[in-house]
């Protein structure tokens, strides 16, 4: 292998002023975690700007760049080769011994970008630039030059080592999780709320979820199909703590209390509620959810206000105006989809009526929550405090 | 409490068969084709179990061919004649009650340009033979018919179906799919005139992964495996020598004392009917007792779907299946229960209870106890 280090570059936290420190803290921090899966020893280092990966031992370079791949806030994986070797003639040596193992094909354009840190190096950048690109056009006469739009820019970086490399591998983007709070994903087994948690994820936010249970209406396979969308989604987002709720003692309530048309619409209320209590005690800041407008009657613009009605939290629903192939599109990229078309029944399906409302009158809604004040509050207490709690780590 | 009535599914083991799988891992594990004394030692016991199994059926111990389970064996008997015949024509015979891994090969055999009958069921679940009669042409190579429905357990006329098939056509050959009639009947394929048999081991308290199809002698047939050269040519790979010994020991229990063991389940079922008759609202789909497979009771429950009551009786510890449990994960209405006319509206709340030898009445008895608490519960919450 002829990589033993990776720089990483990353985009946005670089402009983030005085808070820079704890977005590359983070970011350093998700990254040694995403390694932890991998095979081999790494050692992660902060340094002007930039972050290293050098591996200490032998690893497996896919399996690292696919787990680089998972770490938000990374803009550009570059695979890079570093020497201690300054004279500049044995440097060049090097330099072309990477290109011809790296490119076996040398039919392409290049140009050379060197930046000299070390400025008491003998040459400057103009003059690596120039003799470089000679000796490469020497060695490999089938390279050409192309300055403005060439297929491959060798980097070459003077500093206490030399680094080398020419290989940029996109990053996922975004934020470091861990940088910008916390939110409480609302997981069902569908296939837009794992697309959802990962998207919120994405920005930087670390993330709860809940899941409702409704047995013996919905099965333990189905449950464990959200647990292993949850690990899923941790891919991404680091450790997930999964609150699983029972929820079937209240739906059969709202059941036998409400309008039958009702019952999905008060009953995603009630989860919104436990939701939000449960981010309460979580140190959660906002809810999430998978919800899009229109897919079913329970996400009308209606029906969403008045979802949305019994939340004081903020309820973030990054993907409320997506077609429904755009978020298969993202669960397919992400590798969620597989999992959640798996068949088996969720809790808001169950006893869903023929003909639900999909314009809930907010003011008739909440008259008929009155017929469940008897029992409903102690109900939601026994379901928050005897829910289970999956660590997903 | 436990209760475990899903052994068409699979079953727990016996006791002999354990201790034979882990010998034959931890001790005598050798390969059975190596030449040294281990070796053979671990050949002994792939003999002793063909030499069981070609007992049971009262063939010839060459005409057992070992395999991986039920579906291999369908497979099999299947893909392997129907090429190996394709010269004395394309035709096949089934039914429309089959298992997939019956009805999935011969889906495939369709792609492959092989033509092929399905013979519908009458209320009881039988295959017309009026229709087979018809249904058999001079260029009909296959007939291929489950012995014991899965899901209800219906006895299907094998004997009467293998003369029917002789009659019509000498060089037709006979596949019975005896995945759920193997252990609970005294099968005798020389005499019922079945060229083909297959069979798994972990419906009769054998190991997982593993089974066996009876080949008659005179029939040509092609391996789906090719290798080394395992099993006459047959189906290469390192025989799985726990398993065969596994299946052995199985098949030795169950047909000891056959007749008690079968009066047993027999008993079982009885009692299971007469308990879930007690239950409001409960119809039996299964043929009733000696008319029917000893080990199926399929009831169906008014007002409920199958798949909350299933759960709602895991809950309790009650182990069940909807449908048939190798089919349960993608759900779709059987095929079975429709053919022999279950009202459309219990399609969709049938479960099938299932006997094995280790099951008791007390636990039928708590399962009826449950039954009792649940329906009333479940009936009030139903889909409007």
């Amino acid at each position: 292998m002829v990589y033993q280090s990776f720089l990483i570059k990353y985009a946005e936290i670089g402009t983030k002023g005085k808070n820079r420190f704890l977005f590359e803290d983070a970011l350093v921090s998700r990254i040694c975690h995403a390694l932890r899966a991998v095979d081999g020893k790494f050692n992660v280092t902060r340094e002007h700007g930039r972050i290293y990966v050098d591996a200490l031992e032998d690893y497996d370079f896919e399996d690292t760049v696919e787990a680089l791949k998972k770490v938000f806030g990374i803009a550009w994986i570059c695979p890079m080769v570093q020497t201690e070797e300054k004279d500049f003639e044995r440097l060049t040596k090097e330099i072309l011994a990477y290109l011809d193992q790296v490119y076996p094909d040398k039919h392409m354009t290049f140009k050379v970008d060197s930046r000299r840190a070390d400025k008491s190096y003998p040459r400057t950048s103009e003059e690596i630039n120039r003799d470089l690109g000679e000796a490469v056009l020497e060695a490999f006469p089938e390279m050409k030059v192309d300055v403005h739009h060439p297929d491959m820019v060798l980097r070459v970086e003077i500093r206490a080592m030399v680094n080398i490399y020419s290989q940029m591998i996109p990053g996922p983007g975004g934020m470091p999780v861990g940088t910008n709070g916390k939110a409480l994903l609302l997981l069902s087994g569908g296939i837009d709320s794992p697309v959802a948690g990962y998207m919120v994820s994405k920005r930087g936010v670390k993330l709860a979820a809940v899941y409702f249970h409704a047995p013996p209406y919905t099965s333990e396979r189905a449950k464990q199909k959200v647990v292993d969308l949850a690990r899923l989604v941790s891919q991404y987002s680091g450790p997930i703590d999964l609150h699983v709720i029972n929820f079937t003692e209240i739906q059969l309530y709202i059941y036998e209390q409400c309008p039958h048309e009702e019952l999905t619409i008060i009953m995603r209320r009630y989860m919104m509620r436990i939701a939000e209590r449960i981010a309460g005690e979580t140190g959660c800041l906002a809810l999430v959810t998978g919800e899009s407008i229109g897919q079913v009657a329970s996400q009308t613009v209606q029906s969403l206000a008045a979802t949305n009605d019994v939340c004081s939290m903020p309820v973030f629903r990054p993907v409320i105006a997506f077609d429904k192939q755009e978020i298969i599109d993202i669960s397919e990229k992400i590798g969620t989809y597989e999992t959640s078309i798996l068949p088996y029944e969720d809790c808001c399906t169950i006893f869903v009526a023929k003909h639900p409302v999909t314009k809930p009158n907010l003011k008739a809604i909440r008259r008929s929550e009155e017929n469940l004040a008897e029992k409903i509050d102690e109900m939601v207490e026994t379901a928050i405090a005897g829910r289970e709690v999956v660590e997903i780590r | 409490m436990e209760a475990y009535f899903d052994n068409s599914a699979t079953t727990k083991v016996f006791d002999s068969v354990r201790d034979i799988v882990v010998k034959t891992m931890t001790e005598d594990y050798g390969n059975p084709a190596a030449k040294h004394i281990k070796g053979m030692q671990a050949e002994n016991y792939i003999r002793e179990a063909r030499a069981i199994i070609a007992r049971s059926l009262k063939v010839q111990e060459k005409e057992i061919l070992f395999t991986s389970g039920g579906s291999e064996s369908n497979n099999m008997a299947l893909i392997g004649t129907a090429f190996a015949n394709r010269r004395a024509g394309n035709h096949i015979i089934s039914s429309n009650i089959e298992h997939a891994s019956v009805y999935n090969p011969l889906g495939f055999l369709e792609e492959q340009g092989f033509e092929i009958t399905y013979l519908p069921v009458d209320r009881r679940g039988h295959i017309s033979l009026d229709g087979l009669r018809e249904a058999v042409r001079p260029d009909t190579i296959l007939v291929s018919v489950m012995y014991v429905n899965n899901e209800v357990g219906t006895v299907e006329p094998v004997e009467e179906i293998g003369r029917i098939v002789k009659q019509q056509n000498p060089a037709a050959l006979f596949h019975v799919d005896a995945i759920q009639a193997y252990g609970k009947y005294e099968i005798r394929p020389k005499r019922q005139g079945i060229d083909l048999l297959s069979v798994s081991a972990h419906k009769i308290h054998g190991p997982k992964g593993v089974g066996f199809l009876y080949i008659d002698e005179k029939v040509k047939i092609r391996p789906l495996i090719y290798g080394g050269g395992q099993q006459r040519g047959l189906r290469s790979g390192t025989e799985n020598v726990p398993g065969a010994a596994g299946m052995g020991a199985a098949v030795k229990e169950m047909y000891t004392d056959h007749q008690k063991k079968i009066d047993y389940l027999y008993e079982l079922k009885d009692y299971a009917s007469a308990r879930l008759l007690e239950l409001e609202g409960v119809s039996l789909n299964n043929p009733p007792g000696r008319e029917g497979a000893p080990q199926i009771v399929s009831a169906s429950f008014e007002g409920v779907r199958s798949e909350v009551l299933l759960h709602a009786l895991e809950e309790r510890g009650v182990y069940v299946s909807s449908g048939s449990a190798c089919s349960s994960n993608h759900p779709g209405i059987s095929g079975t229960l429709k053919g022999i006319g279950v009202r459309q509206d219990l399609l969709d709340s049938t479960l099938r209870f299932s006997f094995g030898l280790f099951n008791t009445k007390d636990e039928i008895d708590y399962a009826a106890q449950v039954l009792k608490e649940l329906l009333p519960m479940l009936r009030r919450f139903t889909r409007k």
